[in-house]
């Protein structure tokens, strides 16, 4: 019998994916570990590689597919003592398209849609959640399809109870151990209350509005089904958007946000011998570093002063990270994704500049790689390029602030009790009151201040 | 003199150093382990093997001499110490070559001779004070073991006072003998002297012997070498020992208390110290810290590119554990994904002396130390079957549960064979399962793994067979 490769699953929420491309021809011999393709999702592109050894018999799925339902087959492979005449006729299910129609009420989510997009969401990028939080290993995200294609998850023993005792949703959780399991360890740092089961869900289609009795351990917003937002809103005409796996996670993680108790701190930093210095450069280097390089840098060696700040909650301990790694909120076409600057304090402002302008290039065609979005110690989310003023961005859990930056405007300001013009930008920390107290945010604050405003400092 | 090149130098060959080349090997570096005596140090030389290799014919004695509980009468039943020792040498040199093979199966290079940091990336290998060999390596293993603390007083000579080495080739065995430290070592000595007919003192400063098992397990362990016809000394200090030409007279303070007592031999094993010494550590970031050496979770030291695994960086001093090092290790260098720091708590510790004790985990006295509320489950030997049938009802295992997750936080075994069981508790605690599969798994019928089943069911107020 010829193997089945099927579609896999590289995010636990993962429904389908597009093929975006064939490594392999048929009757390529295929070894395990062999990339036989790029499977394309909202998030990311990843290689998908094989586990299983013979000829790449037939392609089932062609180059290019979109929408391929996660388990669907897409090739089969012919053992070593097997010719192309075990392949039989065209295989029914190869010609059969997505089975979208049929598929359960439970796919709605999924099923796809014509349905226009509506107007740009800015608010969007007002939140940098790291995406995925729960794709599984790092290497091994790929790996085995045909065992984590059919829903499987794998968690020891110990960490189903304690998720279950706790409240915790498995499925929103990475895993740490071999091949990308979760172990119990994985449950300590993970938020109790993470959105329900879809099964859960449906379990209580007909649940009160109100989150009163009977309503799960859920913190937070109640969870309403789309019937129950009708009836809210009185029937509104409307059109109707799948949520996409990306959509999803943002709503989960910043869902999960809300447990954070947060509080705000804002400065107004004056920029004009940053944009300076910033002119310079360009010039002479003819490099093209943005304002925004600037403020990842400032942020990173303010974190590097204040290193109390570039930590996170968890149950058992506060975790003060050791390196300072800084997501970045890039804004796509239909969502958001936070690629991360390593070490950031340790780079030059030419570095920065460079693989910032890659980062967001290949997060705007979902070449990110999992490790460069997965992960970040502190979040920046600049709106300033759409005029916004000032405003107040979501943290992004497991990390402890975001730093919102509004646009550097001209503003009347009151220098040696004269009013004078400075270029002033406005920034709003967003800080975790578990981990940050009020001094510290504050003293954070101050240290940004300082060194966007005497950018000499981060020549330093 | 031969000058190479290599990915990685391991220094020292032993359970920790080979294992860590041959995976190194596995990964497609080029590896070499300088070794300054026979490969596979002290483990397959003078440690772990040799002495497995004696204390089963101690065990053979022991049964010998109730051979008519089994229906047997013999007479006559002699051994001979000579042949106990060759049996014990030739076993150790046969390993040794077996980590020849593997070195040349695997392609690593073995250099012989001491080796020392020469700089950054450079080793220099003498032999008797000659440079042999200078190696260049992008990263460096220092795999070099401990040896035997000595004690002021207690100094070790080769003749009347022991240490493993002396102990492990006898000319003759004792009629009376003293062990000093009541771990382990000390413990195996004790059972293998004891077993051939030797009058055995046991003397150790802490208040119960095998300290790092669980109070229970030191307990009945205590009880058994005394009804063996052990003595036994806790809480007790050796204050003086007078050599004489053949024998030593102990004088032993406890409790208040002196006593004395004559020994033909003693057997010093008051634990290990790191070998730290001539491996060009001076002037480098590599940490020492009362004789090992400090590394972090995955081996590396202060020195870039320099790391050090298995007992000369700390107890637990096992074999597996220096194994297990030496791959994660590894492992580490090579960049893979999904290596995990060692976790203490999940490597087991055997000790065979009669009656055998194993653990893996923590004691109950450990677990609420740390804060757990415990469910603590016993099933004694003489409830199972297979134990009362194989003539061995003595033993007892006991489980240690954290109340509120169910997990296993540690098993603890005494009895024959126990050495063989305590993977399975093992293997339950690297795969965090619960009681729950614990419970729900079938043991064999009959075996002596029964009592582990019963043990976590006891835990859980259903234990079956008491």
């Amino acid at each position: 019998m010829p193997i089945e490769v099927r579609m896999p699953a590289l995010s636990p929420t993962m429904t389908e994916g597009n093929l975006a491309k064939w490594h392999k021809k048929e009757g390529d011999a295929v070894k395990a570990g062999d990339v036989l393709a790029e499977i394309e999702t909202d998030k990311a592109t990843m290689e998908m590689e094989a586990v299983d050894e013979g000829t790449l018999g037939r392609i089932l799925v062609p180059e290019g597919a979109q929408g391929v339902k996660v388990n669907e087959p897409i090739a089969l492979i012919l053992g070593e003592d097997e010719d192309k005449s075990a392949l039989g006729a065209k295989p029914a299910a190869a010609a059969k398209p997505a089975p979208a129609a049929k598929a359960a009420p439970a796919a709605a989510a999924s099923a796809p849609s014509p349905s226009p997009q509506p107007s740009p969401q800015r608010g969007e990028g007002v939140s940098a959640p790291t995406l995925p939080p729960s794709a599984r290993g790092q290497g091994e995200a790929a790996a085995p399809p045909s065992h984590a294609g059919n829903g499987r998850l794998f968690a020891s023993p110990l960490a189903r109870r304690i998720a279950r005792d706790r409240g915790v949703d498995l499925a929103a959780v990475r895993g740490s151990g071999p091949h990308g399991r979760i172990v119990a360890a994985d449950i300590a740092g993970a938020r109790p209350g993470a959105a329900p089961r879809p099964a859960e869900q449906q379990a209580r289609p007909q649940a009160p509005l109100a989150p009163a009795a009977g309503a799960p351990r859920t913190a937070g917003a109640a969870l309403l089904t789309k019937d129950q937002v009708l009836a809210l809103a009185g029937n509104l005409a409307h059109t109707e958007l799948p949520i996409s796996p990306m959509r999803r996670v943002i709503a989960q993680r910043l869902t999960q946000s809300e447990s954070a108790p947060h509080f705000y701190l804002s400065a107004d930093c004056e920029i004009d011998r940053l944009l300076a210095m910033r002119a310079q450069a360009n010039a002479a280097a003819d490099a093209k570093i943005s304002l925004n390089d600037f403020v990842i840098k400032a942020a990173a060696l303010a974190l590097k002063e204040i290193p109390e700040a570039n930590a996170s909650w968890s149950e058992d301990a506060i975790l003060q990270w050791t390196e300072i790694d800084i997501s970045v909120a890039v804004a796509l076409e239909h969502g958001l994704i936070t690629p991360i600057v390593k070490g950031a304090d340790k780079k030059g402002l030419a570095q920065i500049s460079a693989e910032m302008r890659d980062l967001a290039a290949r997060a705007r065609t979902g070449k990110l790689k999992l490790e460069e979005f997965q992960g970040g110690t502190f979040s920046i989310s600049n709106l300033g390029m759409f005029g916004t003023k000032d405003f107040t961005a979501v943290i992004n859990p497991p990390q402890s602030a975001i730093l919102a930056v509004g646009a550097g405007e001209k503003r009347p300001v009151v220098k040696e009790g004269a009013l004078a013009v400075a270029t002033v930008m406005s920034c709003t920390l967003t800080c975790d009151h578990r981990v940050i107290d009020g001094a510290t945010g504050a003293r954070l604050m101050q240290a940004f201040k300082k060194i966007i405003e005497a950018p000499a400092l981060l020549a330093l | 003199m031969a000058e190479a090149n290599y990915d990685l130098v391991v220094v020292g060959s032993g359970p920790g150093g080979y294992v860590a080349a041959i995976r190194a090997a596995q990964l497609g570096m080029k590896s070499a382990v300088v070794e300054r005596e026979a490969l596979g140090g002290i483990c397959l030389n003078w440690g772990c093997i040799p002495t497995k290799a004696l204390l089963r014919t101690s065990e053979i004695n022991h049964l010998l001499q109730n051979l008519d509980a089994f229906g047997f009468s013999a007479k006559d039943v002699r051994y001979d110490a000579k042949k106990i020792v060759e049996r014990s040498r030739k076993v150790a040199k046969q390993l040794s070559d077996g980590v020849k093979y593997l070195m040349r199966k695997n392609k690593i290079d073995v250099v012989d001779g001491e080796a020392k940091l020469a700089g950054p990336g450079k080793i220099a290998v003498a032999k008797g004070g000659k440079p042999v060999a200078d190696l260049r390596a992008k990263h460096i293993i220092l795999a070099t073991g401990a040896r035997a603390r000595s004690l002021p007083g207690l100094e070790p000579d080769g003749k009347l006072v022991w240490t493993y080495r002396e102990a492990m080739i006898p000319p003759a065995i004792p009629k009376s003998l003293l062990v000093v430290g009541s771990g382990a070592i000390g413990i195996e000595f004790a059972s293998f002297y004891h077993d051939l007919g030797a009058d055995v003192t046991v003397v150790e400063v802490l208040d119960r012997v095998l300290p790092v098992e669980d109070e229970e397990i030191s307990a009945f362990a205590r009880k058994s070498f005394e009804k063996q016809g052990m003595k036994i000394h806790t809480g007790t200090t050796v204050k003086e020992l007078k050599r004489a030409a053949d024998g030593v007279t102990a004088t032993l303070e406890g409790g208040g208390k002196t006593t004395s007592v004559k020994a033909e031999r003693v057997v010093l094993a008051v634990g290990i110290v790191g070998n730290v010494e001539n491996l060009g550590l001076e002037g480098t970031k590599v940490k020492v810290e009362r004789t090992h050496i400090v590394v972090d979770q995955w081996c590396a030291t202060g020195e870039p590119g320099v790391y050090a695994i298995g007992d000369v960086v700390g107890p637990p001093w096992l074999a597996h554990k220096a194994s297990h090092e030496g791959v994660l290790c590894v492992e580490r260098i090579a960049g893979l994904n999904n290596v995990h720091p060692l976790d203490v708590t999940n490597v087991p510790g055997c000790t065979y002396c009669r009656p055998q004790v194993a653990s893996v985990g923590l004691t109950e006295k450990a677990a609420k130390d740390k804060g757990f509320e415990v469910k603590v489950g016993h099933f004694p030997y003489i409830g199972n079957g297979k134990a009362i049938a194989l003539g061995e009802p003595e033993g007892m295992v006991k489980t240690v549960f954290d109340a509120k997750t169910g997990a296993l936080l540690g098993a603890h075994m005494i009895g024959a064979e126990v050495t063989e069981l305590i993977q399975g508790f093992a293997i339950a605690r690297t795969l965090e399962t619960t009681e729950a599969e614990l419970i729900e798994t079938i043991f064999p019928h009959p075996t002596l793994s029964e009592t582990m089943h019963e043990a976590v069911l006891d835990a859980y107020g259903r234990v079956i067979h008491f």
